[in-house]
Formats: C-alpha cells, sequence, structure tokens
C-alpha cells in the first residue's frame, strides 16, 4: 500500500501506477452532480458577476482543491453538538461528472479524483496534463468508508443542493482506494472494459437454441 | 396482548407505526442471510490477493460494521419500494400514512438519506416522500396477517437497469430465449461496474413497458438460492448466471468472477406485436426485509 496525503506534489503523483491500492489521507471536498455542474458553469466559466457568497466559496475551493481531493459522495450525515459527522458515506457513480471534471481539476489543481465506476477519455487525459489521478474507492461500504472522514471542516451550499448533494469539506485519514486511472494515461477502466467486449463477442458466438 | 385488537385497528396504531420504523432500520442496515452468504461464497472464489477478493472482503467487513452500529450500510439508500399483502378491506390510505410517518422519522434519525429530489428545481424533500415516492405495491390476500416487504434501491443500479424491445438487430437478438440471453448479457456489460457489482437481475419477459419493469422488480423478492419453478426459466436464469461471470467485470468492476450474484426472470404474456426483456439491476448492498403484523400486533422482521 502506499500513502498519500494532503498537499500531494506532482511528485507523489508520479509515484503510483494504475493497480496500486492508496491509502489517502488530508484535505478536500466531496462533491458529486450538482456541485460540479456549480464549479464549473458558475465559478469557473460563469458569465455573471459572482455573488459575494459564490466569491468566497470560490476562494475556499481554491485553497482546499489545490493539491488535494474532490471526493464523489453524497453522505448521510448528522449534527450534534453544533458538529456534523459522516454515519455512511461512500463514492457514489463518477461517469455523471465526466463533463465537467477535466475543467475542475485544471482550474483548481486537483490531485486526486475520488469515485468508483471509472471515468472516461476527458479525464483520463486531464489526469496526464494536470497530474492527478482517479482512486477508486469501496462502493457501498457506506460506513466503513465514513470511518475514513476524521473531520467535517465546513459544508457549502447545503440549503441550495440539500444535504447529499451540498460540498462538504473534510479530513481523511487512511481512505482505502485502488488507483484505477494514472497521471500516465493508464485506465484499468479501459483495460477492463476490453477484456469484457471480447467476453462478450465470444458468449454471442456461443448462441443457438440450445437452451 | 391486545386481544381485541384486529387488523383494521392495529393499521391505526403507534405499535404499526414502529413496526415500519424498524423494518426500515433493519432494511438500511443489515442484508438478508442469503444476500451475506452469496458475497462470502464470491469472496472464497476469488484468488488470493487479488483486486476482487479486497474488495469482498471490505464489503463483508461493511456489513459487520453496519450490523453493529445500526447505520446504513450503504449511504445511498435509495428509493423504498414496499410490497404489502393484506386483507383488501384494510385501507391503503392508512397504510400508506403510516409508512410515510415512519420514513420521515427514520430520515431524521439518520437511518436514511434524504433522497426525494424535485427534478425542476431541484430541492430535496429532506423527508423521503414526494409525489410518487415512496412507491407502494398492493397486493390482497385473506391471511390473518399483513406482510410488508421494503427494498431500498439505490440510484447507480437504477441508472443501469433498462429495457429492450426484440428483435434486437444490433445483436442478431430474437424472440426467444436465446435473444434475451443476448440482450441481457449485452445489459451487465454496459452497466460493467457502474450499478455496484456483483449485482443481482430481476428480469421480465413480456408484458408492456410499465408491467415489464414492475415485474422485474417483483423478482426481487426470491432468495437468492430459490429456484425457479418453471424448469425453463430455471435453466436460462442458470446460463445466464455463469455467462455473466465469465465477463470478468468483476466486484466494482474492477476485474474478477464475481459479476453477478443472481438472476432471477419472471414472465408475463405480451402483446403480439411486442416483446419486451426489462433487466432491473440491483447492487450487492441488495437491501430486502420482510415484516410479518398479525392482528394481536405481534411482529417478526425477516
Amino acid at each position: 500500500m502506499i500513502n498519500l496525503k494532503t498537499p500531494i506534489t506532482e511528485e507523489d503523483i508520479l509515484k503510483v501506477k494504475a493497480g496500486d491500492v492508496v491509502l489517502l489521507s488530508g484535505t478536500g471536498v466531496t462533491s458529486r452532480d450538482m456541485a460540479h455542474k456549480y464549479m464549473v458553469e458558475t465559478l469557473i466559466e460563469g458569465k455573471e458577476p459572482l455573488s459575494p457568497e459564490d466569491q468566497r466559496i470560490y476562494e475556499e475551493l481554491k485553497k482546499t482543491l489545490k493539491d488535494g481531493f474532490v471526493y464523489h459522495s453524497g453522505p448521510i450525515v448528522r449534527q450534534q453538538d453544533n458538529q456534523w459527522k459522516f454515519i455512511s458515506s461512500g463514492p457514489t457513480t463518477s461517469i455523471r461528472t465526466e463533463i465537467y471534471q477535466h475543467k475542475v481539476i485544471k482550474a483548481f489543481g486537483v490531485r486526486v479524483v475520488i469515485g468508483k465506476g471509472g471515468m472516461g477519455s476527458l479525464t483520463l487525459d486531464a489526469c496526464k496534463k494536470y497530474r492527478a489521478i482517479y482512486l477508486h474507492g469501496i462502493g457501498g461500504a457506506g460506513v466503513l468508508n465514513a470511518e475514513a472522514v476524521v473531520d467535517i471542516i465546513d459544508v457549502f451550499k447545503k440549503e441550495e443542493f440539500g444535504l447529499p448533494e451540498a460540498i462538504w469539506k473534510i479530513h481523511l485519514e487512511n481512505f482505502t482506494g485502488i488507483v484505477t486511472m494514472d497521471a500516465y494515461g493508464n485506465s484499468i477502466h479501459e483495460m477492463i472494459s476490453e477484456e469484457v467486449k471480447k467476453n462478450f463477442e465470444k458468449l454471442l458466438l456461443s448462441g443457438g437454441n440450445n437452451i | 396482548m391486545n386481544k381485541d385488537m384486529n387488523l383494521r385497528a392495529i393499521i391505526e396504531t403507534d405499535l404499526f407505526y414502529e413496526a415500519l420504523f424498524n423494518l426500515i432500520v433493519a432494511t438500511a442496515s443489515e442484508l438478508p442471510g442469503d444476500v451475506v452468504d452469496a458475497l462470502k461464497r464470491a469472496e472464497d472464489a476469488e484468488k488470493e490477493s487479488s483486486v476482487a477478493r479486497l474488495v469482498l472482503s471490505r464489503y463483508l467487513e461493511n456489513l459487520e460494521l453496519a450490523r453493529i452500529k445500526k447505520a446504513p450500510l450503504c449511504q445511498d439508500t435509495g428509493i423504498p419500494l414496499f410490497f404489502i399483502r393484506m386483507q383488501e378491506s384494510l385501507r391503503r390510505d392508512i397504510i400508506s400514512a403510516q409508512i410515510n410517518k415512519a420514513l420521515e422519522e427514520a430520515t431524521r434519525n439518520q437511518y436514511l438519506r434524504p433522497n426525494a429530489v424535485d427534478p425542476i428545481t431541484g430541492r430535496n424533500s429532506g423527508i423521503n416522500v414526494g409525489k410518487g415516492f415512496p412507491v407502494l405495491h398492493f397486493d390482497y390476500w385473506d391471511r390473518e396477517y399483513i406482510e410488508i416487504s421494503l427494498i431500498l434501491k439505490g440510484g447507480g443500479s437504477e441508472n443501469v437497469s433498462c429495457q429492450y424491445s426484440l428483435p434486437y438487430s444490433e445483436l442478431k437478438a430474437g424472440r426467444d430465449l436465446e435473444g434475451v440471453r443476448r440482450v441481457v448479457l449485452e445489459a451487465v456489460k454496459n452497466a460493467e461496474g457502474k450499478g455496484c457489482p456483483p449485482g443481482i437481475l430481476g428480469i421480465c419477459i413480456g408484458g408492456d413497458r410499465e408491467s415489464g419493469y414492475l415485474e422485474s422488480k417483483r423478482q426481487f423478492l426470491r432468495t437468492l438460492n430459490d429456484t425457479n419453478p418453471d424448469p425453463v426459466l430455471a435453466a436460462l436464469e442458470k446460463r445466464i448466471l455463469n455467462d455473466a461471470n465469465s465477463l470478468w467485470i468483476g466486484p466494482q468492476g474492477l476485474g474478477g468472477q464475481s459479476t453477478l450474484l443472481g438472476v432471477k426472470i419472471g414472465t408475463l404474456h405480451r402483446l403480439p406485436a411486442c416483446y419486451f426483456v426489462t433487466i432491473s439491476y440491483m447492487c450487492w448492498a441488495f437491501r430486502r426485509r420482510s415484516i410479518k403484523i398479525g392482528a394481536d400486533g405481534q411482529y417478526t422482521i425477516t
């Protein structure tokens, strides 16, 4: 296993390869569908001047995401004595943010994208160009993954996006993931897809009315 | 206890509400035994020190943690699908209101994630109640108890569920069981890691577009180790399961033999012009629990 800790350097990223199991620690944010749309369409590419609140969030994200991580996750959260806690939080399917992810990596200098199911060529190219990796979490293992979220530092857009879609600024301690897309252009997802496609073709040929 | 009660009175009580609340908590935090057993068998089948085995062992570790903590084992507690079997004289509106109350309370206590989102405004209702949310299906019988099954179906697996209309020329899939096999395998291939494999397929052959989806989901009420009473369908289930597990999608789509844990197929009569094959995909976190409530107010959750 390889340990990665924010702030993550270009050198750190170049040390890991697709297939490596990583323990990630440090600060970043959860962001899923609505958050990615917001980051790109409002913060990065917005034509309108930003509201003071959006400007504040933009500045916060610039600081947090530089050499940090985004985590595709919509947690179950509990608030007790003014402190938030993740009760259950695992990665959600990443491909839905494919049209936005490369722009977020570029604009903020994100080093690690955490999710599940893998991403496409836009993200893979961005990982190569801007030195980032995609870390595949254990989907569905909500309680296990929540154990790695040791602190919730802040939350943005909670009322507007709702609890699962809000941007939670969190601190991770030894979050387990598998690097499936690295900064060298390797994607385990592409490899598996190729293999699955071949196996599928074979299964079609094995057909006939022999059931 | 409650000797004077009958089912009509029971459904209006706090006891009935509590039973529903406990059903929701149990469903969110603990998988049924047949699913846990299937996951253990899948772990044993994968090679030592493979990614597939690592992922499966983490799944099982997570199940244990969730059970001990009584916490939702997956953060996506999905859409609640209720299948209710009861006497026809019982009022559906009362049962529906009690279910809504239990869902709201379970959400407030973080046993469920608030998942009901208005598609136009993007607003989350915050309580897991909304238009068409939860989904309730009522069936009638004459037995002296009510049986309610709850399935929590996550969004990732719902996204990869699909419906084919045969013939489907891209795969040379005709209107026969070989055609069914072809399109089902394509659906599994297309889902790859996105539905959180190893998954479980509920399949309906026939019906119209609406009834096909419902029947495919009803198949999830079957246990993984049952045998289809129709030998033709039993053989097809087995064949598709074996084929899918040779695709090498594996747990989380990272490669391995465990792509599916089960295949369940039902049929509905079709129109002469239509031949639908509907595939509902269930993630490995197959949350399906049931409760039986008698006229004495006693209940058991299985």
